[in-house]
């Protein structure tokens, strides 16, 4: 990661604030990106869509990785068993044609909805960046109430407009119960 | 912050009818609903109760052990079944499990899928409960092989001997069928447990429980980023596993419909085993939710609301299940089939008619007492209600396999089933890995879903001005 902070001596993750309610979470990060941060994220107990959208990520590509699997999931299910079926290991069961295709729907179906489930998660884990041992997130003294009642707001050295004392003016300015620096 | 954050409450609760009880009891706050279900786990000791319960099901699984190691040693040999009834036990339990499962499904992805809030205290060990019972559900098949250290037979992969599975037979269907369940319902589970496990990790005092929820919570930190991409895998999940509690049990009933043994060749099989599946697993959660509120003080949680609402489920897909049971005699009588219009008769009045009239009686009679409000109302009726459809379900399962069986077209080739200790044993041990299962689970895991119990909160709700700035 680049840091494209003051450069003083120890790496910064960021400027986090505390927040005891969603409503003040979403505030200061409706005012944050008026005032130009973009290297920004959210941190709260219970997903809340519109504090996506209001640090700027309004659009994943889950769903369409998600159609992708599923299409090529059916697909495969269905050739596979034509394969099989028809030209690896022909049977002759009472005369039926081979390329019996009503009776290829069941696991046609049931690969589509295997390949796209599967994909759902691993590609909402992969794109997440999950499983991932180390996060500097993790260096804030009180993070562990992220995952209880309260919520986080840090805009990230990384951020071109970010300057430790302006950032943390900044952020005192919103209703935040706590400002930190949190080290990288 | 200048307004409170209750100040939305009233907008947020839902409307509810004169005597009925909201989904959360009022008083609980993000800190509360966390404390209280982290503290099951993590801060109660463990009690005697526990150990007492879970040795008494530990006993019943060794049981299964004892059966399956003489199984292994003898064969299938040892069971009841024979030609011409040679499905036995081993099926019956088998549709039974996978039929309990479903209520679970149907909780954690239709119910999500129509917003029914109600579903988020209770679809936590209800999908566990599926996971569970489809493992259970699992051994029958398999151990019916005879062999099945050559199950592995049944998947489609190249080999040596140059063979391939038979795709048009609805007993292949059903490997599918099941394992692309089992497979679904494990990764809703687990994607649904992620950001409860990182609850979990920072609530935990002791540096070994620590250290294991952190590494199954795989760093989650509850990103605004990451939450968008998980509401949506979520959703999609959802809507995946919807149609899989319609055609797990339609594709298990195939097994039967598409042969041509009377009784089992007709049409409503699908959706009536469906139905018979909701039925049976909803009686399950009912027999689970009850005393789990109950020693676990969580009737704050899984309130009175949760009881009357599964009870009418079981009431409606009890009724579709009783139209299922007239059909199926209207259909041998007017399909004109000697065999058909025998088959029947001999439900009613063969040998076997106790286990019909049984049926009747637990699964259509009994469970009538659900139109009284009372009873709904009263745990302890709706509990014993919910076993004797559990028994009911069973009971169904061992009409279809076994009395279509016993007596088909030819009568020199008819015979009849008894069931042997072995097969006993073998139900009975299933049971006791169902509810060990579920004791550790309790004590593991987070049984009710935090991070969706917050979003029934009040003060979790963005206020108006907030959410249109």
């Amino acid at each position: 990661m680049t840091n494209h902070g003051t450069g003083d001596e120890p790496k910064l993750h960021g400027v986090v604030a505390e927040y005891t309610t969603p409503d003040g979470l979403l505030e200061a990060c409706n005012k944050a990106r008026a005032a130009g941060y973009r290297r920004m994220d959210a941190y709260t107990p219970y997903p809340i869509e519109e504090i996506a959208d209001a640090i700027g990520f309004e659009k994943t590509r889950v769903p369409l990785l998600t159609l992708c699997g599923g299409i090529l999931g059916g697909l495969s299910g269905y050739m596979l068993q034509y394969w099989v079926n028809v030209s690896a290991y022909p049977l002759n069961i009472g005369g039926r044609p081979l390329h019996s295709w009503p009776s290829f729907i069941i696991i046609t179906f049931e690969m589509t909805i295997l390949f796209a489930g599967i994909t759902a998660v691993v590609g909402m884990l992969t794109l997440n960046g999950l499983p991932q041992p180390y996060h500097p997130i993790f260096n804030h003294p009180r993070f562990a109430s992220a995952s209880r009642d309260r919520f986080f707001l840090c805009i990230e050295a990384a951020d071109v407009k970010f300057d430790v004392a302006d950032t943390t003016r900044f952020l005192q300015a919103t209703s935040a119960v706590d400002v930190a620096e949190v080290a990288d | 912050m200048e307004h409170a954050p209750e100040t939305k409450s009233s907008e947020t609760m839902e409307r509810l009818l004169p005597g009925q009880s909201p989904v959360l009891l009022p008083g609980h706050t993000l800190e509360t609903i966390t404390d209280k279900i982290v503290s099951i786990v993590l801060r109660r000791p463990v009690t005697l109760g526990w150990v007492g319960g879970f040795a008494f099901f530990f006993g019943l699984l060794n049981l299964m052990l004892l059966a399956m190691a003489w199984l292994f040693i003898r064969g299938t040999g040892i069971w009841g079944i024979n030609v011409p009834v040679g499905w036995g036990f081993a099926i019956v339990n088998f549709v039974w499990w996978v039929g309990i499962g479903h209520a679970g499904t149907l909780i954690s992805a239709i119910l999500l899928l129509v917003k029914q809030g109600w579903r988020n205290s209770i679809n936590r060990f209800a999908e566990a409960m599926t996971l569970f019972a489809v493992a259970c559900a699992g051994v029958f098949p398999l151990i019916h092989t005879g062999r099945p250290w050559l199950a592995y037979w049944l998947f489609p992969y190249p080999n040596t001997m140059g063979v391939w599975p038979q795709f048009r037979s609805p007993l292949l269907w059903d490997v599918f069928a099941v394992s692309t369940y089992a497979t679904i319902s494990a990764l809703f589970w687990f994607v649904g447990l992620l950001p409860d496990l990182a609850t979990f990790r920072d609530a935990a005092t002791n540096p070994v429980a620590k250290r294991i929820y952190g590494l199954l919570a795989m760093g989650w930190r509850g990103s605004a980023r990451h939450w968008k991409r998980y509401e949506s895998a979520y959703v999609l999940l959802a809507g995946l596993a919807a149609p899989l509690v319609l055609s797990v049990h339609t594709v298990v009933s195939f097994d039967f419909a598409i042969s041509i043994i009377p009784g089992w060749h007709t049409t409503v099989f699908p959706p009536y085993f469906v139905a018979g599946a909701i039925y049976s697993g909803f009686a399950m959660v009912l027999v689970l939710a009850i005393p789990i509120r109950h020693f676990y003080g969580v009737q704050d949680m899984m309130t009175m609301r949760h009881l009357d609402n599964a009870a009418k489920v079981m009431l409606g897909t009890g009724l579709i299940v009783a139209y299922g049971y007239s059909m199926e005699a209207f259909y041998a009588y007017y399909s004109g089939s000697l065999y058909e219009w025998f088959v029947l008769k001999n439900r009613m009045m063969g040998p076997l008619a106790w286990s019909y009239w049984c049926l009747i009686i637990f699964n259509v009679l009994i469970p009538q007492v659900l139109w009284i409000r009372k009873v709904r109302l009263y745990p302890p009726a709706l509990f014993c209600t919910s076993v004797v459809i559990l028994f009911g379900m069973w009971l169904e399962r061992f009409v279809i396999v076994v009395t279509s069986l016993h007596r088909d077209f030819l009568p020199s080739s008819w015979g009849m089933y008894v069931a042997t200790k072995w097969d006993y044993m073998t139900y009975l041990g299933t049971l006791g890995l169902f509810f060990c299962a579920m004791f550790l689970f309790i004590r593991l895991m987070p049984m009710i879903t935090i991070f969706e119990m917050r979003l029934l909160v009040p003060q979790s709700k963005l206020s108006e001005e907030a959410a249109h700035d």
